[in-house]
Order: C-alpha cells, then structure tokens, then sequence
C-alpha cells in the first residue's frame, strides 16, 4: 500500500525521525493560513499525489510569500500531473503539502530496502541526492553503499556511522544522522514497510539531518496489524475496478488493452495475457480469482472485467485444481444473466470437474467458444475481437 | 527415486483442524501419503478423518516419528508454526499459507540458520513424488511416475506443465512448487542441486516469474553444474513495471527482474526456454530428442 509524504511524515515525527515543519491543504485557503502558521519566511508548495517526479512535473513551486503560496496552491490544486510513474493519463492533484524552507547545503539519498538475495532488509545511501537511485545504481554504482541488517540485533550504532562516513556527512552532524537512521529502521520493521525512500535527505545551514521528502510503501500481508495505516489509503490514487476487485478479495490489476482475461492463480493470470500477446492481441487486466473461489466470487470479478468500457472480448482460462471448473462455470453463467454478455468469450477448462463445467456452459444456451489449450483460446479470442 | 519426499515420507499437518486443511489432509490420504498427526494447539487428543491431534508439533513427532510437516496455519500465524517445526527438528517443513507478512520471513530466515530443516515455501503448491507422497495442495491425478524434475515460483502453471507433460506420455520424478513470495525457503538452485543428484530424474523444466533475480542466478548454476538439460518458462513478459502482479514477488523494480532479462540470461546458460506457456512440453520433448533422452524419459 502507498501512502502521501504528508503521511509518511507524519509517521515519521512519531519516530522522531527528523522533517521540516509541514501543514496539509486541501483548498487554497487552507494553504495559505497553513503557510501563515509555520511563518516561515520561504514557504514550498508540494502536490500530493502517488507518484514520483513531481517536480519536474511543475507539481512543487517555492514561494517567498503568502502572495506566491496563493498562486501556487490555485496553480497547482486540480491540475494534472503527467509524471513518468503517473503514466500518460497523469493524476489529479487534490492534496498539497505547505512546507518551511530550509537552507540546504548537501543532498544524499537514503533509502531502506527488502534484499531478496539474503532475505535482509538492507540500508542504502548515496551522496547523490535528488537523483534517481536507479540512475545512480546503472552510472555509477561505487557511489551507493549498503549495510546489510541482521533482523535479531536491528540496525546497529557502527553501522549508521559507517554509513554515515561514507556519505561523507560532516563529523559534526554524525550524532543527528546516526539517531536519523536508527529510527527510521525502527519505524520501517515496525510498521511493516516495504519501501522507505528518503530523496532527498538534507543537511541544513543550521545544523539538521531532515528528511526533504519522504516515501513508505507497506507490506499489504501484514496490514491486517496497521490498522492506523490502513486509515491513510487514499481511494482516489487508485483504479475503481482494482478497489471493487479488493473488496471481494480478487486480485486484479488494470492494463492498457481490450482483451479481458479472468484465470486462476498468479503465475498462470501473467501466463495468459503473455500468450494473448503471443498471437496479437493485448490484455486489458490481470485477473487472478485464486484458489478456494466460489461462484459468487467468480459473478463479481466477471462483472468487473465488464465494467471496464475497453473490453471487446473475455478470455477465460482455468486450470482447476483445488478450484473446481463446475464453479467457474457456474460462475460465469450467473454473471452474464446478471450483467448481460455482448461481446465474444472464450473459455477454457481444464482439471478438475471439467466435463461438468463444460455440459454446464453447454446447457446454459450462451454464445461461449469453448477452447481445447491456452494457445486455442488466445488464438480464438484475438481473432474474434479483431 | 525422487527428490525431498518418497513413499516413506512420514507428514504431519499443522493447523490440521482449519476447512482448508481438513479438505486436502482427506486428499493427501486419498492419494497414499503418510500423514501420520496433526497438531492444533488446544485440540491435542481429538482425531480428524482417523489422524491424532497433537497440541503441540513436539509432541506429534515424538508420538509418531515424523520426518515432514505441512503447514496450513493462517497468515497472521504461519511464521511461529514454521519455526516450531524448525525446532523440533524435521527434515522438512513446506508452508502453503500465502500472505505472511515479509518481515516474518526474514526472521524465520534468520531463525533457520544453521538448522537441519529444509523449508518448502511459503505460498506454494506444496511438493509431490507421482505415486508415492503428494504434500500440498495440487491435484494428484495429472501427474504420473517417470523422469522429468519440475521447479516452480507458480502454482497453476506447474500444473499446466505437468498436464503437459503427462498427455505426451512423459511422467515425472518430483515437482517442487517453491512458492511466489519474495522471502522463502528452498529456491531454484536448491531444487536443481537435488534433480542433479537424483538418478531417476534426467532432465527439468524450470518456471519462473518476473521479480528478482532468482531465474539468471539458477541460471548460471545450471552453466556451471548441471549435468542434465534444463527447459524454462518466464511468465509476465507482459507485466508493466511497478505493478504486484497477484504472488507478492512478482514485480519489476528499478528496470530489475524483467522477463527479458531473465530469459536472456537463460539462453545464453543453455536453458532452451519455452516461447508460449502452451509449449513447455513440446519444448521439453524436442530438448529430449537433442540429448538422447526420449526413449529414456518416455514413460506411458
């Protein structure tokens, strides 16, 4: 799950993980007053949406007075930001962050990471703040360093520091950025995070260690314990058909193309649009109705698939194991008489219960092409929908 | 012969007394596995389906002198329940459970170092030895006895390349479903080294998924080791970046982990890899022919 920098900071000060002064605003009077309050005399205006590459995008603007913080917060508010995590369709900003100004004399980019190598959760930092991690990692990899974090002890004191020599961080700042990182490996295992990206982390004319901007992303498996992290989703950050997938415990992740695929397990959901690819055509989602899925659920994550307006035709592919292929079936045909079915579908069964599962589809007088092998469903599917 | 499990398997199932459990322990017996206990804590005592229920998974091994645990202990507690089977020092413990948390694993992980256990998972498909021992959640009846060794990060595509397989007359020796999460137990060159060792297995087709490095690592072991032909498949060639598709490893991050890469990775290590997901047994058969092995592998 992501969260805004507003939130993450906010974690962040109950860790005592160090930011500068920030208010929330989600109007351009609040902006202001939000400015007014933290006084200070360089305020910055920040777009808060789930994505990187804000300010590039125009979506953070330095204001040196309230004059500036009402301009920008009008400018910003209700634009849309096209960043190159936003995708072309960009996001709608809603949320700003109102943030002191402070005197900045080095960057560095910190960063906290699962290293799926040694199953560890790994420290990285880089003199090269503000740039792209990625970027740092492909041109210049000598200039990242990592300390590699034993989950019994936690991040120990020596390795903070030799992080911190490393980065050359002035000795005179080391106790701050020493105790900087030490909390924030506490709050990362803490509150389950998977990502915590700091870029960049500043150091300041008046001698602070700050967090400038702030990234968690959460470990969705273990959100079931966070219930005060659940609270910071932000429905408007994500797609309608992947919240109504959610609530009905599907895994369903929206794409591009025109072909709607519904499959059971993961690895054959990627399979399946791949092979769709293979002969021509594009998926337009990730559909995975899992293991132990009833006909109810199936109903519901066929309703989804057509609800999205893009889809000229369904691919459905079943190997059933634990799943039984009667139940699909059973699924499908209880879905197209609550939603009607006016586009081409194709299924394929395969496992367990399948002579079932086909007499069903059989019997239930739809327009169904039935499909022998993944390969004859892609094949069929793709050229019904051309 | 057979990798990590045979006839003389002897399984007990944690959190035996759950609807899931209950349903595939009843499948386990059915197909001939030796499930020998079960343990749910505060149910010691009581019998399911004619197997004893031990509080405690101490108790059951020394009751019953099992080698193996299957675990299908709810998320929130699956991590403790792997650990109490590390403890009481079984050879083997596959965890089926999906969604534990990550952190879990890494301590897990941590808690396994240096112990004799091999662990099986987590969110996996479980392990099966055709004919013999069936340990997880798979349909036995698509799988028949012979000589192909089967790795996998997924659950319903090992099926798909064992149904494959089987149609086209080519059994095989074990099929080991290593599980989708990005922290977890025995990994690729683990169950290749296995394949390697074992007689009755003469060639394996590996599948992988995007995410991680798991696939060009096997891959170089494979170069550098491996006496038997590999045959791959990578799902998710057409997966965008950034985005968890369904197994919580499957994700291309910073540019790593993509399918390209990783099948590149595998042609140059001479791992023929499978064009479509409907070729894996076509692709295993002509690699089969190459090496001599058809009429060695060909078993019904």
């Amino acid at each position: 799950m992501n969260i805004h920098e507003y939130q993450a900071k906010e974690i962040f000060r109950s860790y005592n993980v160090a930011v500068p002064n920030s208010k929330v605003a989600f109007s351009v009077d609040e902006a202001v007053d939000a400015a007014k309050e933290l006084g200070s005399s360089v305020s910055v205006v920040k777009a808060q949406i789930h994505a990187g590459g804000r300010g590039n995008a125009g979506g953070v603007k330095i204001a040196k007075n309230l004059d500036e913080v009402r301009d920008y917060a009008n400018e910003i508010l209700g634009k849309t930001l096209v960043t190159h995590q936003t995708g072309p369709e960009g996001k709608e900003v809603k949320r700003l962050l109102i943030e002191e100004g402070c005197d900045i004399q080095n960057e560095y980019y910190l960063g906290l990471v699962l290293d799926r190598a040694t199953s560890r959760v790994v420290m990285m930092g880089s003199e090269e703040g503000g740039t792209e991690i990625e970027e740092v990692a492909e041109e210049t990899p000598e200039k990242i360093f990592k300390e590699v974090i034993d989950p019994v002890t936690g991040l120990t004191p020596f390795q903070a520091r030799r992080l911190a020599f490393n980065l050359n961080i002035p000795d005179e700042l080391l106790g701050k950025a020493v105790k900087f990182m030490m909390s924030l490996y506490q709050l990362f295992v803490e509150k389950d995070c998977s990502i915590a990206e700091i870029n960049p982390l500043v150091t300041t004319g008046d001698g602070e260690v700050l967090a400038l901007d702030a990234k968690l992303n959460f470990d969705d498996n273990a959100l079931f314990r966070h219930k005060d992290i659940v609270e910071f989703r932000d429905l408007d950050e994500e797609d309608d058909k992947e919240i109504e997938a959610s609530k009905h415990d599907l895994s369903y992740i929206a794409l591009d193309g025109n072909i709607g695929c519904m499959v059971n397990g993961a690895g054959l959901a990627m399979a399946t649009m791949d092979i769709i690819k293979h002969y021509g055509g594009e998926p337009a989602n990730f559909l995975d109705v899992g293991g132990g899925a009833t006909a109810e659920k199936v109903t519901e994550a066929f309703k989804i698939i057509l609800s999205d307006d893009s889809v000229q035709g369904i691919l459905v592919n079943i190997f059933g194991g634990i799943m039984k292929c009667d139940v699909i079936a059973e699924g499908v045909v209880e879905a197209t008489k609550q939603v009607g079915l006016e586009i081409p579908l194709v299924v394929r069964l395969e496992g367990t219960n399948v002579e079932l599962g086909k007499k069903i589809l059989d019997e239930s007088g739809l327009n169904i092409t039935s499909a022998d092998s993944m390969a004859d469903g892609a094949e069929k599917i793709v050229s019904l929908v051309k | 012969m057979s990798v990590f499990i045979n006839k003389d398997t002897k399984v007990i199932v944690q959190g035996i007394t759950g609807g899931t459990a209950l349903f595939h322990t009843k499948q386990m017996l059915e197909y001939g596995t030796q499930i020998v206990g079960g343990v749910t804590p505060k149910k010691g005592g009581t019998e399911v389906e004619g197997v004893p229920v031990f509080n405690t998974v101490d108790d059951a091994v020394q009751e019953t002198g099992a080698n193996a645990s299957v675990v299908y202990v709810p998320a929130p507690f699956a991590a403790d329940a792997i650990m109490e089977a590390v403890d009481a020092e079984l050879d083997l413990v596959i965890c089926i459970t999906e969604h534990i948390p990550v952190m879990d694993m890494v301590k897990v992980k941590r808690y396994m170092e240096g112990k004799k256990t091999r662990l099986v998972g987590p969110n996996c498909p479980g392990v099966i030895t055709p004919e013999e021992c069936k340990i997880g959640i798979m349909p036995g009846y698509i799988h028949k006895k012979g000589h192909i060794g089967v790795v996998s990060r997924s659950g319903t595509l090992t099926y798909e390349a064992v149904h494959q397989l089987s149609e086209q007359g080519f059994g095989q020796s074990t099929a080991v479903g290593i599980g989708g999460d990005p922290v977890n137990g025995t990994d690729f060159i683990d169950s290749l080294k296995a394949f390697n060792e074992d007689p009755e297995t003469h060639a394996v087709i590996m599948i992988g998924e995007i995410g991680g490095t798991a696939e060009e690592e096997a891959a170089e072991w494979v170069n550098d080791h491996m006496d038997k032909p590999v045959v791959g498949f990578i799902g998710g060639a057409t997966a965008p970046p950034g985005k968890r598709m369904g197994h919580a490893g499957a994700i291309i991050s910073g540019g790593k982990g993509t399918a390209d890469e990783k099948i590149r990775v595998m042609n140059e290590c001479g791992i023929k890899v499978a064009p479509t997901p409907s070729d894996m047994g076509d692709t295993m058969i002509e690699v089969l022919k190459e090496n001599g092995l058809y009429d060695k592998c060909k078993t019904h």
